[in-house]
């Protein structure tokens, strides 16, 4: 598709350590569309956050993007020096993150906050700034928002302070805003709240949404496409009903059978034997190889592609040799 | 039921008051749990769900005497243990046990395996070397967790392994009675997989009763014979699993709730209902019924009177004046379908 904003491609991100090296991300490739919201979803250290910090070029001190490409627009933002990534950061893309208390700066109102960012990236005067800033606030339904401005952010709840986050990352007019689980510190009903305001702000300012999750529901009522991650690279990607509804990998499927349901009540659970790998290792197969019902010989010794299957008209793509390329359309 | 319950928790208020100002003279009195009753009955599963700051823990914790109750009684097999004095207290502790959100933090971590899961045996038993040493084994393979792991220390295990040693320590005595407070909320779905069906195997193979505490309504639906859902100190709503998730919960907020929850379950998926507002502070909670200022459906009544909570038909409880008040009831179905 001609639409694509964002091109994840080949990512490799590896952080050395005192326990050894850690392969984090290895070879993670995805496209997000505009004006859609892409879910990234995994378990804990399946490599999600760190994609999502290597989109903007932040990985934590001891990492290293060794691989890959990020292209922002057909332009390759990994190429980029540290002056060209600031005019991209907040600019063009943003990013907020679970916990929006330590996002913000305890000791500057929430006013000041989104003033300055302002002001880093549209040379405006104070007033226009101010002028903006409301405009912003409004735009994530806050009620009184000049009160607000003069707030400091203990006086706000974690879904106001949350609310202030996202109207930062978008004061710049912010074509992909990566959510790294925005909404799992939050309570269901406020949890709720955000997930319908960011659903409400792709479209009416058509910007494209990398929501970083370990909630399959969450993913199932907001996203558009799903990818599923696993030891740092995408098993199942594709529309989020495909992928939930008709999932094909082994890992999507035993872990959607692991969700307590209706269905499930009082019966045992279906669980995924053994753990997820620790990331030290390379490992040279399929990464779910051990804990897979179904593995074979060839999976042990050759990673199977990411490659789309089923000759649906929308692209349904998975990693495992259970489906073989000939299917593909 | 009319079974004798095990649990019977009367008028059970607990506050929190801490002083502020110069002067230490602003007393700040936190209402985190405030009249509630309640009744478990042996062999059950009562789920508790709320949001953050609904006094779900406290009310766990209120249960099993670790924080001290402000005003009412906890009734365990008949005897008040408020009232109870130290020696009589620790008696009955080997009664009830909790498992904690976060395995990590519950143990020692200069503490083995097998002095984490022996530490409960020496205290209320004489076992003693050989003899405990080979109930701590038991108690470990009750688990799933390997024998050999006596001299291994907590950070060498996984969340979901650190919480079966925590099973494994809480059945240590015996108990009748488990407090699980969030005990997968921790977990990776897959893991938490593991842990609900181990709760669910040993609740039947010992006849256990369980508290069990979550924010999550999926795991609540899944485990629970009975659920109660608190908001704001508060129990607003009391039925059995079927009667809140499938015939239909009644108060609004229960509503609203559930309709919240995100569920990949394209069957489950109900019409959103997003609520305004976030959750009032517990310290100066709203006049009359805490849900009115967020509540879609209230009327003039809800912000003077608080409501009771009162059997609304088959043992059900709500408290809501749409459900109660002779004039609002006929209309309350339609005006409820928000």
């Amino acid at each position: 598709m001609s639409d694509v904003l964002l091109s994840v491609q080949d990512l490799h991100v590896h952080f050395d350590t005192y326990a050894g090296r850690i392969y984090a991300v290895n070879g993670m490739s995805f496209d997000i569309h505009r004006s859609r919201m892409f879910g990234l979803v995994g378990e804990s250290g399946c490599g999600k956050s760190v994609t999502g910090l290597s989109i903007v070029n932040m990985v934590p001190p001891g990492g290293k993007i060794v691989r890959g490409k990020v292209l922002l627009t057909g332009q390759n933002v990994l190429a980029m020096s540290e002056r060209e990534m600031q005019g991209i950061r907040g600019r063009r893309i943003s990013m907020i993150f679970q916990d929006p208390a330590r996002s913000l700066n305890p000791v500057f109102s929430v006013g000041d906050q989104i003033v300055r960012v302002i002001r880093q990236h549209d040379h405006l005067t104070r007033e226009g700034a101010y002028q903006r800033a409301l405009e912003m606030f409004e735009s994530v339904a806050m009620p009184d928002p000049e009160r607000i401005f003069r707030s400091y952010p203990h006086e706000l709840s974690g879904g106001m302070q949350q609310r202030i986050m996202i109207s930062i990352a978008l004061a710049c007019g912010a074509e992909l805003l990566i959510a790294d689980e925005p909404t799992t510190a939050l309570d269901v009903t406020i949890q709720a709240q955000i997930l319908a305001l960011l659903a409400d702000l792709r479209l009416k300012e058509r910007i494209s949404i990398l929501l970083i999750t370990h909630n399959l529901g969450v993913v199932s009522e907001t996203c558009d496409q799903v990818g599923v991650a696993y030891a740092g690279q995408i098993v199942e990607m594709g529309e989020t009903g495909d992928v939930l509804f008709h999932s094909k990998h082994p890992y999507t499927r035993g872990l959607l059978a692991a969700l307590p349901k209706s269905a499930t009540r009082k019966s045992a659970l279906q669980s995924i034997p053994g753990n997820v790998p620790d990331g030290l290792t390379l490992l040279k197969g399929c990464p779910f190889f051990d804990r897979c019902q179904y593995a074979m010989e060839h999976c042990q010794h050759t990673p199977p592609p990411l490659i789309p299957v089923g000759g649906s008209v929308k692209d349904h793509w998975i990693a495992c040799y259970l489906y073989p390329q000939e299917q593909s359309g | 039921m009319n079974q004798t319950p095990l649990i019977e928790v009367k008028g059970l208020s607990v506050h929190f008051v801490s002083s502020h100002g110069i002067l230490r003279r602003r007393i700040r009195r936190v209402r985190a749990v405030s009249d509630v009753d309640l009744a478990i009955y042996p062999h059950e599963t009562l789920g508790v769900v709320g949001e953050s700051g609904c006094g779900k823990t406290t009310l766990g914790r209120a249960i099993l005497r670790l924080v001290k109750p402000t005003a009412g009684q906890v009734l365990f097999e008949g005897e008040d243990l408020v009232q109870l004095n130290p020696s009589e207290m620790r008696r009955r502790r080997r009664e009830m046990q909790i498992i904690f959100q976060s395995p990590q933090l519950s143990f020692d971590s200069r503490f083995n395996v097998l002095s984490l899961v022996a530490e409960p045996l020496q205290t209320h038993t004489s076992l003693h070397g050989e003899a405990l040493t080979q109930r701590v084994v038991e108690l470990l393979e009750q688990t799933g967790m390997p024998g050999e792991i006596l001299f291994r220390y907590p950070h060498e295990f996984s969340g979901g392994q650190l919480q079966r040693i925590a099973v494994a320590r809480a059945l240590a005595l015996n108990p009748k009675f488990l407090v699980l407070d969030e005990p997968t909320s921790a977990l990776d779905v897959s893991v938490q997989a593991q842990i609900i069906n181990l709760l669910q195997r040993l609740q039947a193979e010992l006849e256990l009763t369980y508290l069990f505490i979550t924010h999550d309504l999926s795991v609540i639906q899944h485990i629970s014979d009975r659920v109660a859902v608190m908001y704001v100190g508060k129990v607003v709503e009391l039925s059995t699993t079927d009667a809140i998730f499938n015939r239909g919960a009644l108060h609004p907020y229960t509503k609203a709730l559930l309709a919240s929850a995100p569920m990949v379950d394209s069957a489950a998926r109900r019409e959103r209902i997003i609520l305004q507002g976030s959750v009032p502070n517990p310290a100066n909670p709203p006049p009359g019924c805490t849900f009115h200022p967020r509540c879609p459906v209230s009327l003039p009544i809800c912000s003077l009177v608080e409501p009771k909570l009162v059997d609304i038909g088959d043992g059900h409880l709500a408290s809501c004046h749409l459900l109660q008040t002779e004039v609002a009831y006929p209309i309350a179905p339609s005006v409820l379908d928000v």
